[in-house]
């Protein structure tokens, strides 16, 4: 390693903008080597790998199976279709199963706190955020991703949407910028694990919850709740409002149509915003010492 | 008493992790509404269904969230830490204690649920009464069943938790069982749905299963779907469930015990 990238790595915040993108290169690469290690790892114990894998499908699975359940007794939820409801299922389960597996692990963060470990981290010349991200790197939610994805496909081949080269387009990016925006919820609850160690639990009603709350159409929810998904903790971008103008429906609140093509920037916002208080959260962060 | 003493330290162990129960209120309160509206859809569109009412199936979705960290539907719940002593070898020590390894267990499991029936059962409940309009019971008599019914599903719960926790013994990584153990938990309790909502062969079984004696009788009991002989019913089929599943336990654990060789030193 160089001693500059060292330095870098040490120093909370590089003076000039070449020190501070060195320090993002250094992560990213740690991120990478740490990755590959616990993916190995990992498949040093190849049915146990193969096990929960398909046990991380299969209770990803779970809830489509409520959705099925439900269409055996109804053709419309909320004024939309089985396969539109599969088209918002998939999209919100691909975002934040994605966020999950590059760094669904952040969670543990308070109880590393508790139990002190997150000095030795600190200690490391290597950016904390990119050791916890891949702390434990759980390949087994592949598992989530490709039921997702299955669904997904699924729901694209039946759905009626007239696919021009812009729709084709918009799928991809609904994925990426979901999975940005589910990213940055799991950074912002991490850094508030600063503050409440024991509170790892709120950050699941924002991911689980989350997505829990996206595979159903808006319709099915109160107007202020669907305010507050779009406005406050804006998770509706995942798919809620770009889903819909694939759909060509209208938008519940009544939006301009322009706003379903907010995603990416709505994402970077979060992400920028999280990323500034994370580095808020972690510059306060005093050891217990013991 | 041994064992009313084990059981009072672990409803204190877990009194005292107050921010964490706060935050598993906040996300039952959370996903208590999400259930809560996706039923309301549901239900507009089929009213009556699986012969519940409107506040009926609102009742049942909170119930659901009030009855969640109580019965352990999503695992955890102090077994999964005996999962990982007889994966250590610290089973060694806890068998040479002048105490009976599953009661000592179900008296901690115990404790722990009763403090998690009130400090995360009565909020959401709360909340969603708030909320909605759920079809709660007026009589007191209602109320002493349906908590002697939870109560039944978490020693139920707590019987099949054990048996999982008690295959660690042969398993040697005994997560992929665990997560087995605890879809089916989800998917045949009603939490995912309610049963009766299930095609109809399917809801029929499902309601003998020991999985239905952890949300779906208790709910029923509380939403007025199981009354006077049928409540009894469904009481008499947990306490069937856990009984067997006890014995069973036991059976296990001595199976287990006598054949247990602890590596290392």
């Amino acid at each position: 390693m160089a001693d500059g990238v060292w330095e870098a790595a040490v120093a909370d915040r590089p003076a000039d903008a070449a020190g501070r993108w060195a320090v993002v290169t250094h992560g990213l690469h740690v991120y990478r080597l740490l990755v590959w290690m616990w993916i190995r790892s990992t498949l040093a114990y190849r049915v146990s790998f193969a096990m929960t894998a398909l046990g991380n499908f299969a209770a990803s699975a779970l809830d489509f199976v409520a959705l099925l359940l439900m269409f055996s007794r109804i053709d419309v939820l909320g004024g939309f279709s089985l396969p539109e409801v599969a088209l918002l299922y998939g999209l919100a389960g691909m975002a934040m199963h994605l966020a999950d597996l590059l760094m669904g692990s952040m969670d543990r963060l308070g109880s590393r706190i508790r139990d002190g470990s997150l000095d030795t981290l600190l200690l490391r010349p290597v950016p904390v955020f990119a050791q916890l991200a891949a702390d434990r790197f759980a390949l087994r939610r592949l598992g989530g991703i490709s039921q997702s994805a299955v669904v997904l496909g699924w729901a694209l081949a039946h759905v009626d949407v007239a696919w021009s080269a812009g729709r084709v387009l918009m799928v991809p990016v609904m994925v990426l910028t979901g999975t940005a925006i589910f990213g940055a919820v799991f950074t912002a609850g991490a850094a508030f694990q600063f503050w409440a160690q024991d509170a790892a639990q709120v950050q699941n009603s924002f991911t689980y919850g989350g997505r829990a709350m996206l595979q159903y159409p808006p319709t099915v929810f109160a107007r202020d709740l669907v305010r507050g998904v779009v406005f406050v903790v804006p998770l509706a971008f995942v798919n809620w409002v770009p889903a819909l103008w694939l759909l060509g429906r209208p938008e519940p609140l009544g939006l301009p149509p322009w706003v379903a093509f907010l995603g990416p920037a709505v994402a970077a916002l979060l992400c920028a915003a999280a990323g500034l208080l994370w580095r808020r959260a972690l510059a306060a962060y005093r050891s217990t010492g013991s | 008493m041994l064992y009313a003493a084990v059981a009072t330290g672990s409803f204190r162990r877990y009194a005292t992790y107050r921010v964490a129960t706060a935050a598993g209120v906040f996300t039952n309160t959370v996903f208590g509404f999400i259930v809560a509206y996706s039923y309301t859809a549901l239900w507009d569109q089929r009213p009556h269904l699986g012969g519940y009412d409107l506040p009926q199936a609102m009742t049942f979705a909170w119930t659901g969230q009030a009855l969640l960290a109580a019965t352990s539907l999503l695992g955890g719940g102090g077994i999964d830490e005996l999962q990982d002593r007889i994966r250590t070898g610290d089973i060694a020590i806890d068998l040479h204690r002048p105490a009976d390894l599953q009661l000592w267990w179900l008296a901690a499991d115990l404790g722990r649920a009763v403090l998690q029936l009130i400090g995360r059962g009565v909020v959401p409940l709360t909340v969603g009464a708030c909320f909605f309009e759920l079809a709660l019971p007026r009589e007191p008599l209602t109320w002493l069943l349906f908590l002697t019914s939870a109560l039944l599903a978490v020693v139920v719960s707590f019987g099949l938790r054990y048996l999982v926790a008690l295959a660690s013994f042969w398993l040697l990584d005994g997560a992929g069982l665990a997560m087995i153990a605890g879809l089916a938990a989800m998917f045949f309790s009603g939490m995912v749905l309610p049963l009766p909502v299930f095609p109809d062969a399917l809801a029929h079984a499902a309601q003998l299963l020991p999985w239905a004696g952890l949300l779906q009788v208790p709910a029923d009991v509380l939403l007025g779907a199981r009354t006077g002989a049928g409540a009894l019913q469904g009481l008499l089929l947990q306490a069937g469930w856990a009984v067997a599943l006890l014995a069973l336990g036991r059976l296990v654990q001595s199976y287990a015990t006598r054949k247990v060789v602890v590596n290392g030193g």
